[in-house]
Formats: C-alpha cells, structure tokens, sequence
C-alpha cells in the first residue's frame, strides 16, 4: 500500500528561479522600457502621449502583476529566499548588464542629452524627451527637457516598485508607512508640486530638497530668482534656510536622520524602492566604514566650501540685493561652524565619545575658519579660499553632482547596494549623521540576551553597518550612517532589533551608546 | 604564560576564548575540526535558503582573531592525555595545555532506524550536513522529516523555500509537544500547515527503505503506511557530542562531560562548556542537566573564562529566556511556561482574532507571583521581564504595566489593551 500525500505548497519563493507568471510580468515591463527605448531614433514621434502612455503602463503593469504574484498570495512575512542564488542581486551578468544600462542612461542624461533628443534652443524636442512632451505640457505648460522625462521615470520607480516593497514587507507596519510616505514626497513634492509651481510662473522649488544635497541653493540665480519672485519665492527662501538650520536638526534630535533619509528624500525613495533587491550588496568590513567616513566628510567640506566661496563671490560689501554682506556671511559661517567645532572640542560629556580623528578635524576646522574669516577680512579678497568660486562650482557639479550622486549612486546600484551615494557621498547625510551621533534620540535598543548571531541584520543593512557586531553585545546601536529604514529590525528572526526615539533615561549620548544591562544572570555577568 | 587550549569554536569556545582575551594575556588556543571560523550555527538554514553566504554567517571579520591573539587551529581533537596535560590531534601530533576547556557541542540523535544510513537520509548539525543537504535535494520532489522541534521546522523551511514539498512527522499528538502548551503548539501547527507543510501528528517513522540505486526511496510509519520519498531529514534532537573522548577515559562522562556547578570536570585543569557538558546537578534545579541552546553556551563561556583566569565563578545562568522563529512566527519566552501547569499553578493564554499573535502568562495560584511568559508574533523586552521575575513581581502588575516591555515596531497594533480585556474577563470568570 503505497500513499502519495499531495503538498497543499503553493509556493514558489523563488529560489533565485523566475516562474512562468514571473517571466511573463517581467517581460511586460521589459517591453514598456523597449517601448522607451525604440523612440530614440526617431525625430518626429507619431502620437507620442499614446506611445508613453502604453510604455509606461506596460512598465508598471508588469512590476505590479510580478510583485502580485511573488508576494500576495502568499503568507505575510519577509521572505530573502534566493537572494544570494540569482545574478542579479549577487553581481551576477545580469547585475552587469543593469549596472551598465543604468550607468549609460545616466552618462547620457547629465553629459549627452542630445542623444536622448534634448532639443537645443529653439528647436524641437526628438526621440525619447519628445515622447514627454505632451505630459510636460499638460504639468507645467511647456516641452518636456531631460530631467522632465527624468523626474516622471524617477517618480514611476519608485511608486511601482514602492508597492512592491509593500507587499514584500507587509507584515511590518513601520516599512508599510514609510514606503507610502516617500512615494507621497516623491510624487507630490518632488514631481507635480514644482512642476505646478512653473505653471503659475513661480520658481521651480522641491520643498524637501535641502542644501547641502541640493547644492544649487545658494547659487546666485536661485537665490536671486527666488527674490525677485516677491512675496511668495521669498517664502521659499526663508523656508529652505529654516529647513536646514531649525527644522532639520528639530527633527533629527527627535527622530533621527530616517525623518529624511528614509521617509522623504527622493535619493532615498530610490534606494528603498527600486534599490531593496540590492541592499545585501553593501561592504560591511570596517575598512569599508573607515573608508565611509573620509569620503563623505571630504564631500561635506567641498560641498561647505564650495558653496561659501560661490555666495563670497557674488555678495557685495553693502547689503543691497541679498541683504546679507560678505562680512555678515563670514561672522554666520564662522559662528556656526566654530560653535560645532567648539562643542566637539569642550563638552565634557561627549569626549569620550569623539576619538581624536574628530578632535584633530574639529581643531583643524575651527583654526581653518578663523584664519579665513581674518584673512578674507583684512585683504578683501574675493575668492575667500583663495581659489575661484565658480569652477569649483563646476568641479562639484561634475564630480559629485553627476558622476556621485547620479552615475555611481544609481548606475552601481546592481554592484555596490542601494546607498553608495547616500553612504559615501551625501554631504547632507554627512550632516544629518553628525546630528544623529550626538544630538539625538534615536538609537536602535538591542533586547537583552536574545541575539543569536545569525548576521540577517547586518546583511540586510543598506548602510553596511554590522548591527550584529553590536546585537550580539547587547550594545545599543548609533551610528551616524544609520538611516532608520527598520529593516534590520524587520528581518531580524529574533525580535532583538528596536527603532526607538522616545527620551532614554538619561537624554545623553552615554546612555543611548551603553547598552542595557544585560538580563543574563545575577553574577552581573555581561555579554561583551 | 599559561597557555589556555579550547576544543571546538562553537558560541561556548568562542565566548570563553573572548572573555579570557579580555582577562588575561594568557596564550589561547581554539583546535576546532568542523571549520577554520567560528560561525553562528543556528544561522545554517538561511545559507541554504540563500538569505546569506556562508561569509554572512561569521559573527567576526576573520582579522579579529590575530588581532585578539586567539590562535586557531582547525583540527580533530582525538583524545585528552589529562597526566600529561596535551591534547592529540587526529593527525598524531599533540597540543600541551595548562588549561584545557572542551567544548565540542552536540550531535544528531539517531535512534536505531533501519535504513537511517542511506544516501540522502541526514541530520542538520554541522557545516558539513548543510553541504550534504545541497546535494542530497537537488532536484528532488519530495522530503520526509522525523522530529518535530525547532531543528524539524527549520528543515522543513530550507527545503519549502526551495518549493521541495514536505511532510512532517511528530511523534507526539501536537507540535513541539512536551515543551510548548497546547494553545502554542496548537497556532504554531495551524501556521506550519498554512505555509504549505504536511504535518503528521502521531506519527511515527519504522524505517525507511533504499531504492534500487541504493539511495532512499520511501519512509515507512509505525501503522504500515509508505512515504515516498527522495530526502529524509532526521530532527530528532541532539546528544552531547563525547564520543571521540571514549579513549580519554580519566575525564568522568556520563551522557555529557559530567561538570559541577563550576564547569569542571574530576580532571584538574578540564572544563567542559556548552551543549557536550553535563552538570551533576543543575545549580539552577528548574533545569536540565544538559543545556542545549545558544544562549546557555554563551553563559558559560562567560563564567568559565573566569573560572580559568582564577576567579573561580559558579554557573549561574539567572532566569530562562528563549526564542524562536517557525516560518514567519517569532516566539519568545521568559521564565518558565511548562508545556502543562505545574501544581499550583494558573495560567492565562490570549490570542489575538488574526490567529497569529498570542501571549501565554503563568503564575502562581496563592502568591500570583509571575512564573513565565511565552509571547508568539509579540516582541517583549528580555530586561523588563528579567526584572519582573527577579523582583518576583505578580501577574496582576505585570499585565498591569505591560507596555512598559513592549518591544514590537513602531506603528504596530497595540496588543496591551486587548490582553489586558481577556486578562480581566477571564479573572471575572472563574471569581
Ligand atoms: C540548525 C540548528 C539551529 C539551532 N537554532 C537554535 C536557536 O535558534 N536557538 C538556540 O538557542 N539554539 C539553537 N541551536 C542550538 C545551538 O546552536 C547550540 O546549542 C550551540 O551552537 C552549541 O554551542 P557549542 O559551542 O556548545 O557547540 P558547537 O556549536 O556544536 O561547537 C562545537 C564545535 O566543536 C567541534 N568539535 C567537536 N568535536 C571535536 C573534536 N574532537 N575536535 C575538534 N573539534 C571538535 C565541532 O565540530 C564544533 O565546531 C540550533 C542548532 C542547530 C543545529
Ligand atoms: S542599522 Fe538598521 S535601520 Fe539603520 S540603516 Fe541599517 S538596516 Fe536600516
Ligand atoms: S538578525 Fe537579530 S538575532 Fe540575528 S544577528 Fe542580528 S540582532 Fe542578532
């Protein structure tokens, strides 16, 4: 007697292996970026509403219906199965073959839009930016140029793959507000608002995007169109000032960086979204944090730098036009960089946490900005660093602007995880990571003895923080990179992992490093 | 310098070869046959689900080792000439020692089956296992696992994610019976099934049969029936792993290397730790003499390293805590929860209307002091319960003050509210 008991298996957590409705889903999608692709030949586009139309729905149609199928019918909880058996999120060829396309749309995007049929002045858009004219008009009135069709395909990622990360991550409700909230940000703030905005005449203006990752803000034909816009663009001015030295740091001392990093910024919205399948791929070897440090602090000093020496160059020593002068943006600069470098120096509480390395650059910068300021003072020089303003605009714009931020951030997405830009190379997240580090709530609370070491969190990291090299010490988790996804907490099979920011004990940095007491044994033994 | 030899870098060796690290200059010595690196064992299902490579699973970059003067020798351990004071390797050499912690965990329980021998019939214990499970399951269509514990699930969930159906089978009548109450037992089961697993309860395996390649082909259970199969996985717990100590005969073993309350064994100089030690008596009399998870090996390694820095330091392991995951339930416990109620005891158990979320409260009946807590899809705070129990607080404030040990994310539904309504419901009742 011979029995055969049929699985009730459903399933097809895939391991690393696409299934027939997977490979239909995504042929679907392949074919909507085909569609995009094939109009760049063309100099005139039949119907071109209907042609994007059909491209884009056929993108999103076919991310949704694989999302659908990978993850709905299935039971709720997160699911890495087969992450390290496909090529495509382990640097396999497909990985390549993404990274090189991304990293060619890109090139083209900042460096040769002409290819993608950018139109030079008074001529007509061709090829794929015509395709968006008909949506650029109905928005904002006008032809479509290459960060519109940008911009639409930038906010079509991460909504499609926003819901995606929904279904993935449905049995956690942090991860489920939070994805709603940078596809809100990203679609409201970051798309339409500033598009209707150029409809009523007023300056092009993402609300949320902040100096120093918007480093175009103090540029002067900003910061002069924002002006001459009255009433309503001066607002705007005032509100992108108070974004950076009030509300930003406000917010970071209740809830972290993640309020920015991983709820609304749209580089972040990226990587959360469209990037999740790559986040395994980040280096979590101290080399690669050491490494981290350097990079992203050298970017913050160019990018400060920078952006002093390009509003010196266009202040005058009377305060007509930007009522503020030269003198009065050195005594800011100075004040506000030396009372940090001051800070860092003295408070007696927070030395033990600042190794010398951050000494030594706090001294460094303190003796560097008062040397300037005197400097700059006494001979009236109008390049405050001695070098010109305007190509180390340039440079910044080249190298960190385009190549970082976009080529690198973007198109290594399949080979280096989802925020090697936001890791190594945002110097808004440099800041905000300083706030976070020593003026903050936030920290992740580790639950006493429970961690067994199994390392999910810190392959899930996107910011390649080794979390279990603090879990499995029971030590509270602060670092400045920390964006505050949750993730680690998410797929932490232990329950050890909390995102918190209510008041610890305390308030002071020591007793959000140290960790709880350990509940391990009445010997007062620890897990150190 | 005494020079410290520590056989097998499992969670105990490691934690003890550290916290000496941390006490003391000696020279230490790790001799561990199973791999160069300490990983973390109970992360081996998620290699073979591809959630991590066998490099994620390492809880140390491998420079720390130098860094920390841990020197490691990967090895068999043969045999402890305790007269001579040196360990001989399998390859004849030998190893001199001042102090000598052994520490070489546990191995699969076999239990006599005929055919438990066959190609493609395997436990789940070492590195080794989960290479030969890769290889044992490629392309087959279907598995049979005996034993139904946490090793038996966790099977079960390597080989579902890699859509190999399964079929489970528990000896006893509910799932991790003997250990989880029936309410636990009962929701965790009715989650195993959801998830795609046949789950046989009170069923038990006679013997499993070759086919004509020699490999398995079928199992067959104690009323007759034949599974056919191609992978059989044997879960049925796990015994102190002593036997290459069988020619070592001074140290004194009983099922485990037998240790006192300070983790030495007869032997001057020998500690065991971990999974392979077997105290005489549990200083800790709720316990078993034999401890076989994670975090008592940790413990251990804790106390022995300062046993042998001569700061001789009973085991005493404080209140249990424990923690699991069956497919996407996450379990926690603290304190005791008996998988029946002891004398004396009353307990409470709430479940959450999704059948998904349930908390298990015990106490005792006249003093109502709290005895345990089992939390199922609810995360809670291991201090604030380690100090309830130490300060021996009763169930009425526990539920009272609840919040207070919420661990679950943010945005979570509030469970208190609800547990805190059948909690009183549930006293108005019997009053
Ligand atoms: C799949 C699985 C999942 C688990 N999940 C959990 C869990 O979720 N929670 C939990 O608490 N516990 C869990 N456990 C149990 C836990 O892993 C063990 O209790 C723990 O690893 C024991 O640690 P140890 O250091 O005592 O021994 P081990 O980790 O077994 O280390 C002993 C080492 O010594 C080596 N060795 C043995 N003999 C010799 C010799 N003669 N010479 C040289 N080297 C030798 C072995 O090869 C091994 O590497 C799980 C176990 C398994 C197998
Ligand atoms: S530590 Fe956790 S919350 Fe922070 S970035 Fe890494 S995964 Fe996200
Ligand atoms: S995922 Fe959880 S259990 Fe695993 S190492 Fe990280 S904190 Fe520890």
């Amino acid at each position: 007697m011979s029995k055969t008991d049929h699985s009730l298996s459903i399933a097809d957590q895939h391991s690393g292996v696409l299934d027939g409705v997977q490979k239909g889903a995504l042929t679907l999608a392949s074919l909507g970026v085909l569609g995009l692709i094939v109009s760049l030949p063309f100099s005139t586009i039949p119907q071109p509403a209907i042609w994007l139309a059909l491209s884009l729905s056929a993108i999103v149609a076919g991310t949704l219906w694989y999302a659908h199928h990978s993850y709905a019918n299935k039971p709720a909880g997160i699911k890495n199965n087969g992450v390290w058996h496909s090529g495509l999120t382990t640097r396999g060829i497909a990985a390549w073959v993404v990274g090189i396309l991304l990293t060619g749309l890109y090139i083209l995007l900042y460096f040769y839009p002409e290819y993608l049929g950018q139109a030079a002045e008074g001529e007509q858009n061709k090829g794929l930016i015509a395709l968006f004219d008909p949506l650029a008009q109905l928005l904002h009135g006008g032809p479509a140029s290459q960060w519109f069709m940008y911009g639409t395909l930038y906010t079509v990622s991460i909504l499609a793959m926003g819901y995606k990360f929904i279904l993935k991550y449905r049995n956690n409700k942090y991860q489920i507000v939070r994805t709603i909230s940078v596809m809100f940000f990203q679609l409201g703030f970051a798309f339409l608002l500033p598009e209707l905005l150029a409809r009523l005449s007023l300056p092009y203006n993402d609300f949320k995007n902040m100096w120093p990752l918007n480093y175009s803000f103090f540029d002067e034909w900003n910061v002069k169109g924002l002006i001459d816009a009255g009433g309503f663009g001066l607002f705007m001015l005032l509100f992108g000032v108070a974004m950076i030295f009030v509300i930003s740091p406000i917010l970071t001392y209740f809830y972290g960086k993640r309020w920015y990093c991983s709820w609304v910024c749209g580089c972040g919205g990226l990587a959360e979204t469209a990037g999740d399948p790559f986040r395994q791929l980040s280096d979590k070897s101290t080399k690669a944090w050491k490494m981290e440090r350097w990079i992203i602090h050298t970017v913050l000093v160019f990018a400060v730098v920078m952006t002093v020496a390009l509003v010196y160059s266009y202040l005058g020593d009377s305060a007509k036009g930007f009522w503020v002068t030269r003198g009065m943006l050195l005594g800011i600069i100075g004040l506000a960089l030396g009372s940090v470098a001051t800070v860092v120096l003295v408070r007696p509480g927070m030395v033990k946490e600042v190794n010398n390395t951050i000494r030594f650059l706090a001294l460094g910068l303190l003796v560097a900005i008062i040397g300037l300021t005197v400097h700059a003072y006494i001979t009236g020089r109008g390049d405050v660093f001695f070098v010109e303003s305007y190509p180390l605009r340039k440079w910044y714009g080249f190298f960190i602007g385009a190549i970082f931020s976009g080529v690198i951030g973007v198109g290594f997405y399949p080979l280096m995880g989802s925020r090697v830009w936001c890791r190594f190379g945002c110097p808004m997240a440099a800041i905000l990571g300083m706030q976070q580090r020593f003026f903050s709530r936030f920290r992740i609370t580790t639950n006493g003895g429970q961690c067994i070491s199994c390392g999910n969190c810190s392959t899930y990291c996107e910011m390649g923080i080794d979390v279990r090299s603090y879990a499995q010490r029971g030590e509270n988790i602060v670092r400045s990179s920390c964006v505050g996804c949750g993730i680690c907490a998410a797929v932490c099979p232990r329950g050890v992992l909390k995102l918190e920011s209510r008041s610890s004990a305390g308030g002071k940095v020591q007793d959000r490093v140290s960790s709880d007491p350990i509940a391990i044994g009445k010997t007062g033994a620890t897990l150190r | 310098m005494p020079h410290i030899v520590i056989i097998g870098n499992g969670i105990s060796g490691i934690t003890a070869a550290r916290h000496i690290r941390k006490r003391s200059d000696a020279r230490i010595t790790v001799i561990s046959g199973e791999s160069e690196h300490f990983f973390s064992r109970t992360a081996l299902m998620y290699v073979y689900m591809g959630h991590m490579r066998h490099i994620d699973i390492k809880p140390y970059e491998d420079h720390f080792w130098a860094k920390n003067r841990i020197e490691l020798k990967h090895a068999w351990v043969q045999q402890v000439d305790a007269e001579k004071k040196h360990v001989k390797l399998q390859d004849g050499k030998t190893v001199d020692y001042d102090k000598l912690i052994i520490a070489t965990g546990s191995a699969s329980n076999k239990f006599g089956w005929p055919g438990q021998d066959l190609p493609g019939v395997q436990g789940l214990y070492s590195l080794q296992d989960l290479e030969a499970m890769e290889l044992n399951t490629k392309g087959i269509t279907r598995a049979v696992i005996v034993g139904g514990g946490l090793i038996g699930v966790e099977m079960a969930e390597m080989l579902h994610s890699r859509n190999i159906p399964v079929t489970l089978l528990v000896r006893e009548t509910i799932f991790w019976g003997g250990v989880l109450p029936n309410e636990e037992a009962g929701l965790i089961g009715r989650h195993i099934i959801e998830n795609g697993i046949v789950l046989r309860m009170g069923t038990e395996m006679k013997e499993i049969l070759p086919c004509a390649n020699g490999r398995v082909c079928a199992v067959v259970t104690r009323t007759g029936e034949e599974i056919a199969c191609q992978f059989v996985g044997l879960t049925a717990g796990v015994h102190p792993n002593i036997a290459w100590l069988k020619d070592s005969t001074a140290i004194k073993t009983d099922k485990g290397v037998l240790v006192n309350e300070f983790l030495e064994t007869n032997m001057p100089d020998i500690c065991a730790i971990g999974d392979c030690a077997q105290f005489h008596e549990h200083p800790d009399l709720q316990r078993k003499n034999i401890e076989q998870v994670w975090y008592t090996g940790r413990m251990m390694g804790e106390t022995v390293a300062k046993t042998v820095t001569g700061e001789r330091t009973a085991y005493r392991p404080g209140h249990w805590f424990n923690s699991a995951k069956f497919f996407d339930l996450e379990y926690q416990t603290y304190g005791w929860v008996r998988h029946e109620l002891q004398p004396g005891e009353e307990g409470h158990y709430w479940e959450h209307t999704n059948g998904k979320v349930a908390l298990h409260l015990v106490w005792d009946q006249k003093s109502r002091v709290l005895h345990g807590v089992n939390s199922i899809g609810l995360r809670l705070r291991h201090e604030v319960f380690d100090r309830w129990l130490e300060a021996k607080a009763t169930v009425d404030h526990v539920v009272a003050h609840l919040e207070e040990a919420a661990f679950d994310p943010e945005f979570y539904e509030k469970m208190e509210p609800l547990i805190r309504m059948s909690f009183k419901q549930a006293k108005t009742v019997t009053a």
